[in-house]
């Protein structure tokens, strides 16, 4: 797109700099918070509050991190979401890539209709009442499976692999198959899904950061404690906390009280993005990837 | 990415039908040793059922695809269909509590909810709240991606690229819970911004209990989350424009402003006014998780938009109200329906760009 070889004119070079300074500052405000949030976990809360500490840290300090392990409540709440993300994002793979395939093929009767009835639910939907009282009739509240199904099919993740599956499965390939006898059953598990591993992996990274992030579910479908993920247990100590902190007391000992809850929040921030953020960089190429298949026209 | 999924589907199958047509007719011809592949209907041909009934023939060559569809079916009958058959509680006073058990016989009473919604003194501040939310973050976040698209498209240094998008993309996947939590420690009394305020001598303000900052703050940490994602299908549209355009533009003389104005944004405005109608028609009904976490009693005047109050009449309260709660979601989902529609309409009126 850039043509390195020519040599940019007078006009050029003021904007480049224009261009690489606005950029620049973007870059800044973007990370600032990102790094600043790091650096509180790790610094002295009495020099997060003073402004000693600005950028890097200050006094460096462990407490906060120790604080979040110690936490029972943070401990199960890290396991739950362990559990509902690597559970549901199996369901969710296998399901869109069921939903997917079919829907990929031409000779399919009333393909029309059925996509019509999923492309449907992206327009309307129930809304959160009536979804709520299906899932309270099926008498899954309060159990692992309210966080598993209600989210276990994204719509939208079925019309991007059906894209991808239309765009790489080669129609020769399935009537060589069937010429050979192959049943669909046996296509899809030696064709077909050797040749998707690129879109189960958006698929798969899609679900699982939507399952890791989600706490809507959980606020509605859940009330025993012990089932709350992660996220459940995050809007607790973060945000719900921020109202009671005006607790009757001594001032010496309110104060120090207070500077450990606010280094366990910023620790808490950290720990609670770090699994995203540590597989992020590996797997951005597929989330762009995603984004690019599900722009992508017929 | 949420802008996105309802879209392109429409898009997709219009097209794909047609392309679909075309690649038939193109393979059909070297394939034509079996008369089945004529049909547009049945363009892979399996040998054994040639002969027998064509409908049977059919549903034995594709039971499987069938059967494979099934469970997926089943999930969007139980939680997509099934709550859409249950939003005639709107029209109905529905107040057992064992789900949808107590449906039938609860009394049907028209349109009450909703002329009770109407007549409430919380619908105008409410229906206020919520366009003045969204299109203040349109208006805010729609423009950013693509300058910042254009930007990083004529930066030549890959490692300064890369960085960029690289930090920029990162705060998409941090989660609703994570993002709130920090915006409280950022903007608390003794937090980083309540500093910097201080180096000027201004007293610290408790951000989140003040009504007046509450849209802004929503707004513009929600920009800051999105605006390096939200680039990414702009920066594709980037390089779908044909370099040749821009040799004759140097060759012609034109500087990279010239060419950015004249090829570049051109270039994008398609995809541009894709995703405006798309965002025109989640104009009711976006941010809801993160509203939901950022509202407090003190700012509540300025938050309470329609979905948190459907979730805080319907679910959150101690008495809930699942009729009137249904009957304020469904307002909302008319109007939002109505409104893609009516855009997308606008829109293939008077430009190319449509979604269906």
């Amino acid at each position: 797109m850039n043509q390195r070889g020519i040599k940019d004119r007078g006009g050029d070079r003021i904007f480049n700099i224009v261009n690489y300074t606005i950029l620049l500052l973007f870059l800044l405000a973007v990370a600032y918070p990102l790094i600043y949030v790091v650096s509180a976990s790790l610094s002295d809360p009495r020099a997060v509050i003073s402004g000693k500490m600005w950028l890097w840290p200050v006094d460096i300090t462990f407490e906060g991190y120790k604080a979040v392990f110690r936490n029972p409540k943070i401990v199960t709440g890290f396991r739950n979401s362990l559990f509902y993300t690597v559970s549901g994002t199996i369901i969710s793979v296998i399901l869109t890539l069921l939903a997917a395939y079919p829907l990929s093929r031409r000779d399919l009767k009333g393909r029309g209709i059925i996509m019509g009835l999923f492309l449907f639910t992206m327009l309307f939907n129930g809304g959160l009442i009536p979804t709520y009282l299906t899932v309270r009739s099926l008498g899954i509240i309060n159990t692992p499976f309210a966080m598993i199904l209600p989210a276990a099919l994204s719509v939208y993740q079925v019309i991007i692999t059906r894209t991808f599956f239309q765009t790489t499965i080669p129609d020769e390939l399935l009537e060589a198959a069937h010429l050979d006898g192959s049943s669909d059953f046996r296509f899809v598990r030696d064709n077909v899904i050797p040749l998707s591993m690129p879109i189960i992996a958006v698929n798969a990274l899609l679900y699982a950061v939507g399952q890791w992030n989600s706490f809507f579910n959980a606020l509605i479908y859940l009330t025993n404690q012990s089932l709350f993920p992660l996220q459940l247990i995050l809007r607790e100590i973060l945000i719900q906390n921020q109202m009671d902190m005006t607790n009757f007391g001594d001032v010496a000992q309110q104060m120090q009280r207070q500077n450990l809850q606010d280094l366990l929040k910023y620790a808490l921030i950290v720990v609670a993005s770090l699994p995203v953020l540590i597989i992020y960089p590996f797997v951005q190429k597929h989330f762009v990837r995603g984004v690019m298949i599900g722009s992508l026209k017929g | 990415m949420q802008i996105l999924p309802s879209g392109t589907p429409g898009a997709t199958t219009t097209s794909s039908t047609a392309t679909a047509t075309i690649h038939r007719a193109t393979t059909a011809s070297p394939a034509a040793t079996s008369p089945a592949t004529a049909t547009p209907a049945r363009s892979l041909p399996d040998i054994s059922t040639v002969k027998r009934s064509p409908r049977l023939a059919s549903f034995r060559r594709t039971w499987q695809l069938y059967a494979m569809l099934a469970l997926p079916m089943l999930w969007l009958v139980i939680f997509q269909y099934i709550p859409m058959w249950g939003v005639q509680i709107a029209f109905r006073d529905y107040k057992a509590r064992g789900g949808f058990a107590g449906l039938w016989s609860a009394e049907w009473i028209g349109l009450d909810n909703f002329d009770r919604f109407f007549n409430s003194y919380n619908f105008w501040p409410i229906l206020q709240n919520t366009l003045v939310l969204n299109v203040y973050s349109l208006v805010a976040g729609f423009p950013l991606p693509i300058v910042l698209a254009l930007a990083l498209n004529y930066v030549t240094r890959i490692w300064f690229k890369k960085t960029v998008q690289m930090v920029s993309y990162a705060p998409h996947f941090i989660s609703t819970v994570v993002i709130v939590g920090m915006i409280l420690q950022l903007l608390s009394l003794n937090g980083i911004f309540n500093q910097f305020l201080g180096i000027f001598g201004i007293d610290p303000i408790a951000f989140m209990s003040k009504p007046e900052y509450f849209k802004s703050i929503y707004v513009w940490s929600g920009v800051w989350q999105s605006v390096g994602f939200s680039c990414i299908i702009y920066l594709a549209a980037l390089a779908g424009i044909d370099p040749s355009l821009h040799e004759a533009a140097i060759l012609d003389g034109a500087n990279k402003l010239q060419r950015m104005r004249d090829i570049d944004l051109p270039g994008i405005l398609p995809v541009a006014a894709i995703l405006l109608i798309l965002n025109m028609g989640t104009l009711l009904s976006s941010g809801f998780e993160k509203i939901i976490l950022m509202q407090n009693p003190l700012n509540i005047s300025a938050s309470e938009v329609i979905d948190t109050y459907v979730y805080n009449v319907g679910l959150a309260s101690q008495v809930p109200q699942f009729s009137y709660a249904t009957a304020i979601g469904l307002f909302k989902s008319v109007i939002g329906l109505i409104l893609l529609l009516s855009v997308n309409w606008i829109a293939r009126r008077f430009r190319a760009a449509s979604l269906f």
